[in-house]
């Protein structure tokens, strides 16, 4: 198994700090705006995002849900192990609100179709957009493409992109690591 | 964490505290999920399940039903009172035909205890007791250590009584295997005629004094008199019964401490409990209810899981 860094701690900093400014750009004062974290791996996004937007660019509130879709994944009983599930934290209706999925790595697609199906169980949104801060490109099971891309990353099946956070792994950085 | 160490729940004794634990948090996902404005997740979209109650129910036959809907399973429901069984034949036969309408999962609910366990030898489907005889009923169980969870934090260490007719009720011995899994300490209380013999062999404490019991607990689980299993008289009537072994309100506000009232219906309303202390904010009765589908929906799913 070999890896190398995809991103350093720096880089990803000024990635959040454009991306968060596109997301400013289409949703000024996100009003009816909310960002939905997937879990587990998207929250860190998500809430890095939220903190940049309040701190640096001065936005007052921002709704902001963690959504886990593994009741609506569509590989059930076709793996080895029961799919388990972690918390789902959406204290706000997203009827007529403008939702931006939050992920770390878009990869085959499959996730984010689920997270579509979920979300509705909140409410019938007015338009759903997709941030993801990796998006390994030519992977796709699906017809699904990100809205906000942080990095394109061209990376093979054996190999996985894994996102480190400092506040869960000590650290911020990026590794492509090949199995 | 991971996956249940059994493929069919059958009954409380042969899970391990892992399992229970296991079910806890899963159920906790799905009561969030039912308290959602779209209560429906489409986990066992590709699962059959099929109830089958040869014994009179309302409660659990709804909370099943709902838990397996929520989870969009195919259900389909069978009573033994409009069905074959009448005409004379076998639980083998009768499951095997159902399961070749090709049924992955049976939730069962039998008048003979070990009925379950006889049917997980035998075909090949992941079985889930519903309540065998006088012998387990173990969803209850887990949904009324999870209330207790719920309600106090934790079911370690905390002293629960059960209260009434231990003898003939499916609900005290699932109960006593569960809470001893988890580390509470549990003691029965009931006229002595229903109280099996050697109830102490399984670490339970005895009391027969319904206040000193009630005084001892943190939570007290009432327990209905079972009048269609009683063959012969075991208390002189129905009122002193009442009168020795019910609470009322009175009864509470005398205590020590304030401690938590659950029962796991129906109720007999005036015999082993009042209606004052049954609708009181002591009662957790209605969160049980609400509790059962989530916890069902939780072993339901991760039985499921384990059907290749």
């Amino acid at each position: 198994m070999s890896q190398k860094v995809l991103l350093s701690a720096k880089e990803i900093n000024i990635i959040l700090h454009r991306l968060a400014c596109q997301l400013l750009e289409n949703h000024l004062d996100f009003k009816d705006t909310v960002l939905i974290g997937l879990q587990p791996r998207g929250t860190f996004v998500a809430k890095r995002l939220t903190q940049i937007l309040k701190e640096e660019y001065g936005v007052g509130h921002i709704d902001v849900g963690f959504l886990d879709i593994t009741f609506y994944r569509d590989d059930f009983r076709r793996g080895d192990k029961t799919l388990e599930a972690t918390k789902t934290k959406i204290d706000f209706l997203v009827e007529d609100k403008k939702v931006v999925l939050i992920d770390d790595v878009l990869y085959t697609g499959r996730s984010i179709r689920a997270a579509l199906t979920a979300i509705q169980s909140f409410g019938r949104p007015s338009e759903i957009e997709l941030l993801t801060l990796i998006d390994r490109r030519f992977s796709r099971h699906l017809p699904i493409q990100p809205n906000y891309r942080g990095r394109q990353v061209d990376a093979i099946n054996e190999e996985k992109v894994k996102v480190l956070w400092k506040e869960n792994d000590g650290e911020d950085v990026i590794y492509l690591i090949n199995k | 964490m991971g996956e249940l160490s059994v493929k069919h729940l059958l009954g409380i004794k042969y899970l391990n505290e892992k399992d229970i634990q296991l079910i806890f948090e899963t159920a906790d996902h799905f009561k969030e999920v039912i308290n959602r404005s779209i209560k429906k997740v489409p986990s066992l979209r590709d699962i059959t399940i099929a109830n089958i109650f040869f014994e009179n129910s309302t409660r659990t036959k709804l909370s099943f039903e709902l838990a397996e809907k929520r989870l969009s399973a195919d259900v389909i429901n069978f009573s033994a009172g409009q069905s074959s069984v009448k005409k004379g034949e076998t639980l083998i036969d009768t499951v095997n035909n159902i399961l070749s309408m090709k049924v992955d999962m049976v939730v069962m609910r039998h008048p003979n205890p070990g009925a379950g366990i006889f049917l997980a030898r035998h075909v090949g489907a992941s079985i889930v007791n519903a309540g065998d005889g006088a012998h387990e009923h173990p969803t209850q169980a887990l949904l009324d250590s999870y209330s207790i969870r719920e309600r106090l934090g934790d079911v370690a260490g905390k002293n629960v009584v059960i209260v009434g007719d231990i003898l003939h009720s499916r609900v005290a011995l699932s109960n006593i295997f569960a809470l001893r899994l988890q580390g509470a300490n549990v003691k029965v209380c009931g006229p002595k005629t229903l109280l099996p013999k050697y109830i102490e062999s399984l670490g339970v404490g005895v009391e027969t004094d319904l206040r000193k019991a009630l005084n001892w607990c943190d939570v007290a689980n009432m327990l209905r008199i079972q009048n269609e299993r009683l063959d012969i008289s075991y208390f002189p009537t129905t009122r002193e019964y009442t009168q020795q072994f019910g609470v009322n309100k009175r009864l509470l506000d005398s205590l020590d401490k304030e401690i938590v009232i659950m029962h796991p219906g129906p109720i007999n309303r005036g015999v082993e409990i009042t209606t004052d202390v049954a609708d009181s904010k002591q009662s957790i009765i209605l969160d049980q209810v609400e509790n059962g589908v989530a916890i069902r929906m939780a072993v339901i799913y991760l039985l499921a899981s384990k059907i290749k």
